[in-house]
C-alpha cells in the first residue's frame, strides 16, 4: 500500500535501480499489428529461455511492451541500454530471429540490417505525451508505470492541490476533447464540479468505433494505468467517487489489461477508500460495449452502461446535469484522460506551449492506407497535413500518387491534395469540410473512387443508425441507394439535386451526432470531386 | 420454471450475482452467456429475463441491438474479413464478395453443413497489415484475393 507521495517516490526509485532492474531491457512490441505476426509467442519463448540461461537473465530483462508506433515495421524490438540510457529500435523482426535476439540480449551487438533510422522524421517529428510510455513499459506491471513517473500527478494533486486548482490547471492547458468533438475539457469538469450532488460519475469512452482507427485501443493496451490516473484526477476534481470505463468487447486484450491494472491499483492503495490518507475515495469498473457505433454518442453510451439498447436521447439535459443513472457525469475519451496526468505533472503552461493557440497539445493519429509508414503517431497540433504525410508518414509508396486524405471516419470528410498545407487542428479541419475526429487518417491514392468511398461510409452509417429518429434511419438508407445509382452510372440529373438536398435534411433533422454528421463524407466529396459524381449521371 | 442443472447456467448466474441481479447487469450477463454457450440461444435469453426480472422482449431487444451478440451458433470454422476503411481501400470488399460467392453465403451467415461462418468485422485494429482476415484464430495480413481463398480452403481441409 502506498500512503503518501514520499512512499510513491521511494518505490519509483527502488524500482528504477535495485539489483533486479539495473539491467538492460529487450522490449518486444506486443501491440495489435506485431501481435498478429506472433510477437507474443516470441516474447514468451524468449522469457522461457532466459530463465534457464543465467548469462542472459543476469544482464538483460525481456519484456513485452505496448504499441511502439511504426506498425509497418512489425515486429518491432528495442534494446535499451541502462548504462547509457539509450535505445536502439529494430524493425521487421520475424520468429526466425530468435537466436540473434538472444545474442542481442547478452552482447552489445547491433543487428545492422534490421536497425531503424532513429534520426528519420518518423521519430523526430513526433511529440509523445499520450504515447510516452508506449514501447517502453510493461502494461502488466504497475511498478514499471510508477518508475516512469506514474501516479505522481495524482499524489501531487491529493497532497498539494485543492480540487479547483486541478480544474484550473486543466482549463489553462487548453485541452479539448480528443474523441473528436473538441469541447474544452476543463470547462466540462468545472460544470460538473459546480453541480450539487452526493453521487457523480466519471465515465471513460473506450468504445472506439471508427473503422480504421486504433489509437484508443493502443493506449488501453499499452498504458492502462495512465487512463486510471486521469480518471482518478477527474474524480478528485469533481468530487466523484465512481468511474466506469466503457470498452468494446471486440478488444479483449484492452479489457484484460484494464481489469488487471485496476486490480493492481487497488492492491497498491491507488484506488479504493481514503487514497493517500485523504478523504478522497475512488473506484473504477470496466463495462463491455457490444459493437454499436452509436454508443460513442454520450447519451447512448450512458444508457448502454445502464443495460439498455444504446439509443441516444434529446439534449438538454446534458450529462453534466443528468448523466449515468440520472446523476451528474463527466464523459471523456481515452486519449483525453491520458493527457491529464502529464498536464498536472508538467504544468498547464508546458502543455499549452505545444500546438496552436486554440488547439493545444498533441493528437494521436492512426496513419493508414496508401502510405509508407503505417502506424500510430503522435504529433503536435498545428502540423500541416503535408508534414504529417510526407515527413512523419514517409509519403506514398512508389508509383502511387496522392488523391485525398480522409479524417474523422464516417463523420468526417475527404480533403483533396490541393489542401495539403491545411494545419491539423480542430478549426482548420472543420473549415475545409472535414473534422479532426478521433484520429483515423486514411491516405488514398489515385486508385480510389471517391463516390465509392462515400458509399462505403454511408453503408456504415446506415447499418449503425439506431433507428430511433426517421431522418437518420430512412435518410441514410436513401442516401446509400442514391450513391449506388451514381456508382452504376445510372443516376438521373435530378438525382444529383436530390442527393444534395437529402444530405441537408439528414444533417438538420437527425437527433444525434451520428445522423447529423453522416452526410459529411458525401458533402465533402461533392465539394472537391464533383466530376466523379457527374460521371455517374446517365445522359439520355 | 425448469431448474437449470446445466453447469453453463451457473456461469451466467455467477455474473448476475456479482452485479447484484440489477437490471444494468443485462449486457454483462449476455456477454458471459455468449462466452459460455457460444451463442445466445432462446432458452438462455428467457433464463436471463427471469432471473433479472426483465421482460423477455427487453432482453431480446438488447441482444439484437449489439452486433457482438450472436443468436445463431457459429460454424466449425470462422473467417473474419476486416472491413475497416484501411482494408476497404485495399480491396477487402472484393475479398468478402468472392468468399460470399464461392461459399454461397452472406457475411454473418454459416454454410448449410455448419462448417464455415463468414463474418465481416468493423476493424480489427491491424490497419498496417491491410487487408487482413482472421482464419479461426490466425490473422493473415496483406492478403491477395487468391491467398484469401486459399486460406479458407486450408481451413476446411
Amino acid at each position: 500500500m502506498i500512503h503518501s507521495i514520499q512512499e510513491l517516490k521511494e518505490l519509483a526509485n527502488k524500482r528504477r535501480c535495485n539489483e533486479d532492474s539495473c539491467k538492460d531491457e529487450l522490449r518486444v512490441c506486443i501491440g495489435s499489428s506485431c501481435a498478429s505476426l506472433g510477437s507474443e509467442e516470441l516474447t514468451k519463448e524468449l522469457i522461457k529461455e532466459l530463465k534457464t540461461d543465467t548469462k542472459i537473465s543476469k544482464k538483460c530483462k525481456i519484456k513485452g511492451v505496448g504499441c511502439n508506433g511504426l506498425c509497418s515495421a512489425a515486429i518491432m524490438v528495442a534494446k535499451y541500454k541502462n548504462s547509457s540510457d539509450e535505445e536502439i529500435i529494430y524493425g521487421g523482426i520475424t520468429l526466425d530471429d530468435k537466436e540473434s535476439l538472444k545474442q542481442l540480449a547478452i552482447e552489445d551487438t547491433i543487428l545492422e540490417d534490421k536497425k531503424l533510422d532513429m534520426s528519420g522524421s518518423f521519430f523526430t517529428q513526433q511529440k509523445k505525451i499520450v504515447l510516452e510510455n508506449g514501447g517502453i513499459i510493461d502494461p502488466n506491471d504497475i511498478e514499471d508505470y510508477i518508475a516512469h513517473d506514474g501516479y505522481l500527478a495524482l499524489f501531487t494533486a491529493l497532497e498539494d492541490m485543492v480540487p479547483s486548482e486541478v480544474i484550473d490547471e486543466v482549463k489553462l492547458s487548453g485541452l479539448r476533447g480528443r474523441g473528436g468533438g473538441g469541447y474544452p475539457t476543463g470547462l466540462k469538469w468545472e460544470t460538473v464540479s459546480k453541480v450539487d450532488s452526493d453521487q457523480k460519475y466519471i465515465v471513460c469512452n473506450g468504445d472506439e468505433g471508427d473503422p480504421g482507427a486504433f489509437m484508443d485501443r493502443a493506449v488501453m493496451e499499452a498504458d492502462p494505468h495512465k487512463i486510471i490516473e486521469g480518471m482518478a484526477l477527474a474524480g478528485y476534481a469533481c468530487a466523484a467517487s465512481k468511474g466506469y470505463i466503457y470498452v468494446r468487447a471486440e478488444y479483449p486484450t484492452a479489457v484484460e489489461k484494464l481489469n488487471k491494472a485496476i486490480k493492481q491499483a487497488k492492491k497498491y492503495g491507488i484506488l479504493g477508500n481514503n487514497i493517500a490518507n485523504t478523504n478522497f475515495s475512488f473506484d473504477i469498473e470496466v463495462r463491455l460495449g457490444g459493437g454499436a457505433f452509436v454508443c460513442g454518442e454520450a447519451t447512448a453510451l450512458v444508457t448502454s452502461i445502464e443495460g439498455n439498447r444504446g439509443n441516444p436521447r434529446q439534449k438538454p439535459p446534458h450529462l453534466s446535469d443528468y448523466g449515468l443513472w440520472g446523476e451528474p457525469t463527466i464523459l471523456n475519451n481515452v486519449e483525453t484522460f491520458a493527457n491529464i496526468a502529464p498536464i498536472i505533472r508538467n504544468g498547464a503552461s508546458w502543455y499549452n506551449s505545444i500546438g496552436t493557440a486554440k488547439s493545444t497539445g498533441t493528437k494521436v493519429f492512426a496513419l493508414t492506407g496508401h502510405i509508407k509508414n503505417t502506424g500510430l503517431v503522435e504529433v503536435p497540433m498545428g502540423i500541416s497535413l503535408r508534414e504529417l504525410i510526407y515527413e512523419v508518414g514517409g509519403g506514398l509508396p512508389e508509383n502511387s500518387e496522392l488523391k485525398a486524405i480522409q479524417t474523422g471516419g464516417p463523420s468526417g470528410g475527404c480533403i483533396p491534395k490541393e489542401l495539403l498545407d491545411t494545419s491539423v487542428d480542430y478549426d482548420s479541419l472543420k473549415a475545409v469540410g472535414s473534422i479532426m475526429g478521433s484520429g483515423g487518417l486514411i491516405v488514398m491514392d489515385q486508385s480510389s473512387n471517391m463516390v465509392e468511398v462515400a458509399r462505403f461510409f454511408m453503408d456504415f452509417s446506415k447499418s449503425e443508425s439506431c433507428g430511433k429518429c426517421v431522418p437518420c434511419r430512412v435518410g441514410t438508407t436513401e442516401l446509400a441507394d442514391l450513391l449506388d445509382k451514381f456508382i452504376k452510372k445510372e443516376a438521373k440529373p435530378s438525382d444529383f439535386d436530390l442527393l444534395k438536398s437529402m444530405c441537408e435534411v439528414v444533417k438538420d433533422g437527425s437527433l444525434c451526432g451520428l445522423g447529423q454528421t453522416a452526410p459529411n463524407p458525401v458533402q465533402s466529396t461533392i465539394k472537391y470531386f464533383e466530376n466523379e459524381y457527374i460521371e455517374g449521371i446517365k445522359n439520355d | 420454471m425448469v431448474v437449470q442443472t446445466d453447469d453453463r447456467y451457473k456461469m451466467v448466474e455467477k455474473t448476475m450475482k456479482k452485479l447484484g441481479y440489477d437490471r444494468s447487469a443485462l449486457i454483462e450477463t449476455l456477454h458471459t452467456a455468449q462466452e459460455t454457450f457460444g451463442y445466445l440461444e432462446n432458452n438462455v435469453l428467457k433464463f436471463i429475463a427471469q432471473r433479472l426480472k426483465l421482460p423477455y422482449s427487453k432482453v431480446y431487444g438488447v441482444a439484437t441491438f449489439y452486433h457482438f451478440f450472436r443468436l445463431k451458433p457459429k460454424g466449425k470454422h470462422t473467417t473474419v474479413v476486416c472491413m475497416g476503411t484501411a482494408c476497404y481501400i485495399k480491396g477487402a470488399d472484393k475479398i468478402l464478395e468472392s468468399l460470399e460467392k464461392k461459399y454461397n453465403i452472406k457475411a454473418g451467415e454459416t454454410t448449410k453443413d455448419s462448417l464455415l461462418s463468414l463474418i465481416s468485422a468493423r476493424c480489427v485494429g491491424s490497419c498496417s497489415l491491410a487487408p487482413i482476415a482472421i482464419y479461426d484464430d490466425k490473422p493473415v495480413g496483406k492478403l491477395t484475393l487468391e491467398q484469401s481463398l486459399q486460406e479458407v480452403e486450408e481451413l476446411l481441409r
